[in-house]
């Protein structure tokens, strides 16, 4: 066995001792009609060989094209030093800090990432982590109606498909309904959260709404009228959820500023690798008054019986394996060693150097927009946007499967997202960010342009 | 003070300091943002750290020596299996084309990360012994709701909405009500029996039409095999109920029990137990969830497919309606699952039935030597765990489970799991794996030995212990009462942007 260290010595010794005579006899008590006779997998594969299987597969995935697909997860340059660090042995295989005495090194990593996101959301308390954004939405979602005592929550059509979607698998436990709220048609506001529907939604006086959720920027990239969404929300006695992007909030207005109770997102934009999806950093903050509220771990400071400051898990009464059927969530594992990069992320960063990624991205956004609109492809909404955007593109799908002959991945063709919504069934969503740059949106443009030009001919 | 002790220090926001940092991306030019309303910008820039590069790296490394971890010893840690973490897995995951690809990149440009997610469902579908496998979950927790959520979809589809109940043995993990509850469900308890197993007849009696699913955890957290589980499959499917298994247990049963061809409906995978992806000081881990027959139309979207070619590709949007819908963001924890993927195929199927062999060897071995220094309440043998006990002990001393766990620490060793499960007075559970050395056994041993010896000459040593560690025993109840959940006294970043 490849990690094993026993020795056929070692064995018969342990055999010896516990006084059996074979392997077999530890495994009597498996019902003999139960049992199985070994495993049909291929052979035992040396290292050497190993490392040729995984680099070829790696090599078949192709991510050399160059890229503006953003759509809820975003290509950043990370500093090097964050790998470095996360490939200290001491954090990446110890387990949960259920031991403080020999666990503060994580303990501590934990609580500044807690004050870290508090600092960029403006909300005072941070959970330790969720899995993703798309659950720590639905972890928030189930948070408003435990806070409120209702059953009804509204999210907006703004927020991620995947997100509303992981909100309705999350719902089909609980018997609580989410229901959507539609998008401003047309006009100046075109494409954001609808606030005259928002507040017919909000009326029914039988149908109490425990909770307002929306995406600021939106899933189409728009700003949001967030104080105005949190402003009807609590005038109905529901707590409004806000959904954002940490890089974003560098610049733009935070969810403690507009009010929200709640903010949740994903943390990947933070120094965390694509890797087709996961593991990613769900984040969860919310206001103080909701902390007895909120499910996943939570780290404090305290002090050892010698006085010295320390940290350790605390409030754990919200927790599965204290409070069993009656915890917050069932949550258990969570994304620590990711909100261990998101904050060596941060703190290689610096606050000016978090803002010059998200003003750089805003940047290359508007040089990306105006290149994409002289080839014929304008923004598909007018209102404001930071780095990522929809654009108009008859026969996007098609388009889009064209330009990766080009060696371009032209965004997220929106009908593949949101296909029950004909307005987006010729759109494009694409992003930039720091890493974008003048020649790939020259290049980008140019191939656009000439399909553009030859699908009119 | 102690070496250790040492080495706490300044938090990053004690660090920081005006001006220092920087020079890791471009300026961008100025007025960038005026393009956006004001009011929807922040007024004041975020008040993170400025520390340098030098200072960071110090601040994180003297971190990390305040950790115990794998990487520097022997972890005891019943339930968790926290085996060694092989380099190679850590490598693997952070290949170019892995790391870089993203999420909802097309199927033409994903092959390589397709087929090994294809290939790895297909090889935790024989280990289980399951029809198929999503990989979506992203930890063994919300594998079981997954589970769960597929169980209630079933039971939907035909008509048969009277049952409400989910039934877990009382010595299960926290998770299982907690996410019964989750999943709309009320939790039933059921009690055990003396020898460790589920009480047959107070489960018998529990199960009835309104039992949608019991959840077994097999072998259980006394690291016993379910010895009556022919006769409780047996009832769960005549009463119309499906069968869970938590798996959480698997590293001991590889090859020799598959709980699918025995007759489970469901069951989660821990891949950060079973199949050594590192815990990282609480995750990330993935929970992979096999299904039999029944619940394969329930499984999660988007699925990986095999197309007739041999080309990869996912599930499309509303491709199949049956499915209980996403359980998050995207297809999968991929980078975790790139490790586990990686320690399949280096162990093969032989080295897997030989890791679980290994594995309940160490255990049993354990169990036989440390049966002379504390109680063992059961003395059938054990699987991949078992449970001791301080009791004797503490009738005899007073110590107690959690000073004879404090006091490992000052022998070197990482504790066992304590006070659970909770059905056995001042319990320990210890899982030694099968990666630890037999000289690390015999050590342990030795310091139990040791301690216990301690606890009737000098208790107040274990009373107060550890002694040798970063800090002591905490105020924890402080923490409660005056929750400090973050920095608030944040300094050091009010000077202007440089330009």
């Amino acid at each position: 066995m490849a990690y094993g260290p026993h020795t056929a010595e070692d064995r018969a010794r342990m055999l010896g001792a516990i006084g059996v005579a074979t392997v077999d006899d530890l495994f009597a008590d498996i019902p003999t009609s139960l049992r199985a006779s070994g495993l049909d997998l291929p052979k035992p594969e040396p290292e050497s060989d190993l490392t040729a299987r995984l680099e070829a597969l790696a090599g078949r995935n192709r991510v050399d094209l160059v890229s503006f697909l953003g759509a809820g997860a975003y290509r950043h340059f990370t500093p090097p030093v964050v790998d470095q660090l996360l490939l200290r042995g001491e954090f990446y295989t110890a387990y949960t800090p259920y031991q403080p005495e020999i666990s503060q090194g994580t303990l501590q990593t934990i609580y500044e990432y807690q004050s870290l996101m508090a600092e960029l959301t403006g909300l005072d308390v941070v959970s330790a982590s969720h899995y993703d954004g798309a659950t720590a939405t639905a972890e928030a979602t189930l948070m408003s109606c435990r806070a409120t005592r209702r059953e009804r929550v509204l999210v907006s059509r703004g927020v991620h498909p995947h997100y509303r979607e992981t909100i309705c698998t999350y719902f089909g436990g609980a018997s609580l309904v989410a229901e959507e709220i539609p998008l401003v048609p047309e006009g100046p506001a075109a494409g954001t959260t609808d606030l005259a529907a928002l507040e017919r939604m909000l009326a029914d006086p039988e149908r109490p709404v425990g909770g307002v959720v929306a995406a600021n920027p939106s899933f189409f990239g728009l700003l949001e009228p967030m104080a105005e969404i949190g402003r009807l929300a609590h005038a109905a006695g529901a707590l409004f959820v806000s959904v954002v992007e940490p890089v974003s909030l560098a610049v733009l207005a935070t969810p403690g500023s507009y009010e929200a109770d709640i903010a949740a997102g994903d943390g990947q934009p933070l120094g965390i690798p694509l890797a087709y999806g996961g593991p990613y950093l769900g984040i969860l903050a919310c206001r103080e008054a909701l902390v007895r509220q909120i499910p996943g771990r939570l780290v404090g400071m305290t002090t050892d019986v010698d006085g010295k400051r320390a940290f350790v898990m605390t409030l754990r009464a919200r927790e599965q394996d204290i409070r069993r059927e009656k915890a917050a969530s069932n949550i258990c594992t969570n994304q620590a060693l990711c909100a261990l990069a998101a904050g060596i992320y941060l703190a290689a960063m610096g606050p000016h150097g978090l803002r010059d990624v998200a003003t750089l991205g805003a940047a290359r956004a508007a040089e990306l927009e105006s290149a994409l609109a002289a080839a014929g492809a304008p923004r598909l909404h007018p209102g404001p946007y930071l780095n990522e955007f929809a654009v108009r593109v008859p026969g996007a799908a098609a388009i889009h499967g064209r330009l990766l002959d080009h060696g371009i991945l032209a965004g997220l063709p929106l009908v593949r997202a949101v296909p029950d919504d004909p307005a987006l069934t010729d759109a494009l969503l694409v992003c930039a960010t720091e890493v974008t740059t003048s020649e790939e949106i020259a290049a980008f443009a140019a191939a656009l342009g000439a399909e553009l030009a030859g699908a009119a001919r | 003070m102690t070496a250790a002790g040492d080495r706490l220090g300044p938090t990053l926001f004690e660090r920081s300091r005006p001006g220092r940092g920087g020079g890791k991306v471009p300026h961008p030019p100025k007025d960038v943002l005026a393009r956006i309303p004001a009011g929807l910008l922040r007024t004041e820039g975020p008040r993170l750290p400025e520390v340098s590069e030098p200072e960071l790296t110090r601040h994180y490394v003297n971190l990390s020596q305040l950790n115990y971890a794998v990487d520097t010893g022997f972890y005891p840690l019943g339930s968790c299996t926290m085996k060694y973490n092989p380099k190679i897995d850590e490598w693997a995951a952070r290949l170019h084309g892995f790391a870089a690809l993203h999420p909802l990149a097309p199927d033409e440009l994903s092959q390589g990360t397709l087929q090994l997610l294809w290939e790895l469902e297909g090889a935790l579908a024989e280990i289980g012994g399951m029809k198929a496998v999503t990989l979506q979950p992203a930890a063994g927790a919300q594998g079981e709701l997954t589970g769960i959520l597929m169980v209630r979809a079933y039971h939907r589809s035909r008509g048969d909405t009277g049952r409400t109940e989910v039934l877990v043995p009382d010595s299960a993990h926290g998770t299982n009500p907690a996410t019964a509850s989750m999943a709309g469900f009320t939790t039933v308890n059921i009690p055990s029996a003396s020898d460790g197993g589920v009480d047959v007849d107070a489960f018998r009696a529990a199960l009835g039409p309104s039992t949608a699913a019991v959840m077994i955890t097999n072998p259980s957290t006394l690291g016993l095999f379910e010895s009556r589980l022919c006769e409780l499959l047996e009832a769960i499917h005549e009463a119309g109920a499906l069968a869970y298994m938590d798996g959480a247990n698997l590293n001991a049963i590889m090859g020799r029990f598959k709980p699918g061809e025995a007759g489970f409906d469901v069951m989660h995978i821990n891949v950060h137990k079973t199949f050594s992806t590192p815990h990282g000081g609480g995750g990330p881990g993935a929970g992979p969830v096999g299904v039999g027959e029944k619940l394969l139309p329930f499984l999660p979207s988007p699925r990986v497919l095999r197309e007739p070619d041999g080309r990869f590709r996912l599930e499309t949007v509303g491709e199949r309606p049956t499915s209980i819908g996403r359980v998050r963001a995207f297809v999968g924890n991929t980078g975790v699952l790139v490790r586990a993927y990686a320690y399949i195929r280096v162990h093969g199927g032989s080295g897997l039935c030989e890791v679980s062999e290994d594995a309940v060897l160490a255990a049993n071995y354990l169990k036989a030597r440390l049966s002379e220094i504390l109680d063992v309440p059961f003395s059938r043998p054990c699987m991949h765990e078992f449970v001791a006990s301080s009791a004797t002990l503490k009738a005899e001393t007073g110590i107690r489970t959690l000073d004879v766990a404090k006091r490992l620490i000052d022998y070197g060793f990482h504790p066992p799991t304590i006070y659970f499960p909770l059905t056995v007075e001042e319990a320990l559970l210890i899982e030694p794996t099968e990666t630890e050395p037999l000289e690390t056994l015999d050590a342990f041993v030795e310091a139990l030995r040791c301690i216990v010896a301690e606890a009737h000459s000098d208790p107040d040593l274990l009373h107060e212990a550890p002694h040798s560690s970063p800090v002591r025993r905490l105020d924890e109840t402080k923490a409660a009462r005056q929750p400090n959940l973050r920095w608030k006294a944040m300094t050091g970043v009010q000077t202007p942007c440089p330009d």
